[in-house]
């Protein structure tokens, strides 16, 4: 276990720049992620086209894996449907949980870079805050789910 | 022969002496010592309470205030000792004045629906202030709900300080309870209770104290405070999880209902009526945290070894050598600067999440808190989501500060 695993050069650069870090407006869907034990809060906005993730924004105040996290998802998403957002979203769960799960440099690209978090079983709820928001934004959006979302 | 004592200087407290006593401060965390700077949250126990309720779990085991026969009357023994030894430690008038509870939070609970909720009319205020734990806020926000009363919360000021006279000014006709922590966990304020309770009594207001923070650091003399209830719990003192004590004036006790009902609480039973046990046994139905008890006993007895007064100094000496040595952190803030403080520090980096920090540290070997530290209203007040907080005991050290701050300093580097 090593700090350089968690904090590795991609997360600490989404912390101190984190990218579709605002506002959207017009947003199809705005919904909030909140974990009560530490208090990192976000609020993920996003614009549909078709079933496309068009747009997607963030904001709010948490710890550089969770604004890293955030940040390296937008990226990840914009562009993907409903279904290959969710479908990304149970792949970095297993990341992000289960010591075996593959750590595929190619197929996550940057996303490979929170694999470090397994390592720090108290910063898992902090990486995954923003992708249960997300998964929960998709969802709702369907017309299923609550409009907040906590990680505890 | 030499035996030349010198009587000028004063005996240094020893606190090398002190660490052997707790077996948890000789482990290593990811390789390095344990720095434990988390005693806000829980400290640490002592051999002396480890091996008391270890004894009382191999040898003198069995339900208390129930059977003839000798473990019964062993048991009961320890746990009724145990609550003698705690009458002087706070100096109660009487061991009828010493309720066992769960914790501090269980306390405020009992006397928020025991004492307030029979009592409180619509219009009615109970009186707190802004740097209280969550469990001195919800359990009044429970009882307003249930009786339509209304909960008033006294001003803090940038440093973290409550004033007497902002709290004065808020104490009017309509004000029940006063209910007002003697030391703010998150920031490590004293809070100046005996001119808040003096002013209360003038105005027949009864008061608790929550003296969660306070017991490890000051000498708690409930007689001399005059409050009504003081709330306290057994980990922060050295003593085991799942035990604390409600400290209640026997006159104000006597008016209260029993909260819980059950086995132990009751003189006679039947389903047409039932008489409650007298005090303190009215509030502590059904089978108590027995082992718990003795630690916590075994916990005050532990502490009469020491010289007090020499371990408190000690903790001055680090509150105000890691205030130093963290203020000298380029970037860092100290959240929580009043004049009088007990011995915690919480404090903010600029570009460093206390999250981040907490993980840092604790790579070091060196556990530290970070979060909203149950008092989210303090957060609000300073907007800052969380801080990190270091907490000191009398076993901690100058070389553990060193490596607190240069941790920290690390910390920066590596986000910055």
């Amino acid at each position: 276990m090593q700090l350089a695993d968690l904090y590795r050069d991609v997360i600490l650069d989404h912390n101190r720049q984190p990218r579709n870090f605002g506002e959207l407006s017009p947003a199809d869907a705005t919904i909030e992620g909140f974990n009560p034990l530490c208090g990192d809060r976000l609020t993920l906005r996003l614009r549909f086209g078709d079933d496309r993730i068009e747009e997607i924004k963030f904001d709010g105040a948490g710890c550089a894996i969770s604004t890293a996290s955030a940040s390296l998802m937008t990226e990840a998403v914009k562009g993907k449907t409903r279904a290959e957002a969710l479908a990304l979203f149970e792949r970095i769960h297993l990341l992000l949980t289960d010591d075996a799960a593959p750590v595929d440099d190619e197929e996550l690209g940057k996303l490979a870079a929170l694999s470090g978090v397994r390592e720090f079983p108290a910063r898992v709820k902090c990486a995954s805050l923003c992708w249960h928001t997300l998964a929960r934004a998709l969802r709702s959006s369907q017309g299923q789910g609550p409009a907040a979302v906590s990680t505890e | 022969m030499n035996n030349t004592v010198s009587v000028l200087e004063p005996a240094r407290f020893d606190v090398a002496a002190v660490r052997r006593e707790f077996p948890v401060l000789a482990r290593t965390i990811h390789g390095h010592p344990l720095a434990f700077l988390d005693n806000g949250a829980s400290a640490q126990r002592p051999s002396a309470v480890i091996a008391a309720v270890d004894d009382y779990e191999r040898h003198h085991h069995a339900n208390i205030h129930r059977g003839v026969h000798a473990l019964s009357q062993e048991a009961t023994a320890l746990y009724e000792n145990a609550r003698d030894r705690i009458v002087p430690f706070v100096n109660a008038r009487s061991r009828q004045e010493i309720v066992f509870v769960r914790g501090t939070t269980e306390a405020i609970n009992l006397v928020a629906q025991s004492y307030a909720r029979p009592l409180l009319r619509p219009g009615d205020e109970i009186l707190i202030t802004h740097l209280e734990h969550h469990a001195n806020i919800v359990p009044w926000q429970m009882v307003c709900d249930q009786t339509g009363a209304t909960l008033v919360v006294a001003p803090i000021d940038e440093r973290g300080e409550v004033h007497f006279e902002a709290v004065e000014a808020l104490m009017s006709p309509r004000t029940k309870l006063l209910a007002c922590a003697h030391v703010s966990n998150s920031l490590g304020t004293v809070l100046p209770v005996h001119r808040l309770v003096a002013a209360a009594k003038a105005r027949g207001i009864v008061t608790l104290i929550d003296g969660a923070q306070a017991i490890p650091h000051l000498p708690v003399d409930v007689q001399a405070l005059d409050c009504d209830f003081y709330a306290f719990s057994a980990h922060k003192v050295f003593g085991p999880t799942g035990i604390g004590v409600l400290y209640g004036r026997e006159s104000v006790l006597e008016r209260m209902p029993p909260w819980q009902g059950g086995g132990d609480m009751i003189l006679t039973v039947s389903f047409a009526k039932t008489t409650y046990n007298a005090l303190p046994y009215k509030f502590e139905a059904g089978t108590p945290n027995i082992s718990g008890v003795v630690g916590l006993g075994a916990a005050i007895d532990w502490l009469g070894t020491l010289d007090l007064e020499a371990a408190h100094a000690h903790e001055s000496e680090l509150l105000a050598y890691a205030t130093e040595v963290l203020e000298g952190i380029e970037g860092l803030r100290v959240i929580g600067t009043a004049a009088d403080k007990a011995s915690l520090v919480s404090f903010v980096v600029a570009g460093v999440h206390p999250h981040d920090l907490g993980t840092i540290l604790d790579q070091d070997g060196i556990a530290i808190r970070t979060g909203h530290h149950c008092a989210q209203p303090v957060m609000d007040f300073f907007r800052v989501p969380a801080t990190a907080r270091a907490s000191f005991a009398f076993y901690n050290t100058f070389e553990e500060i060193d490596r607190l701050g240069a941790s920290v300093a690390r910390a920066r580097r590596l986000f910055t």
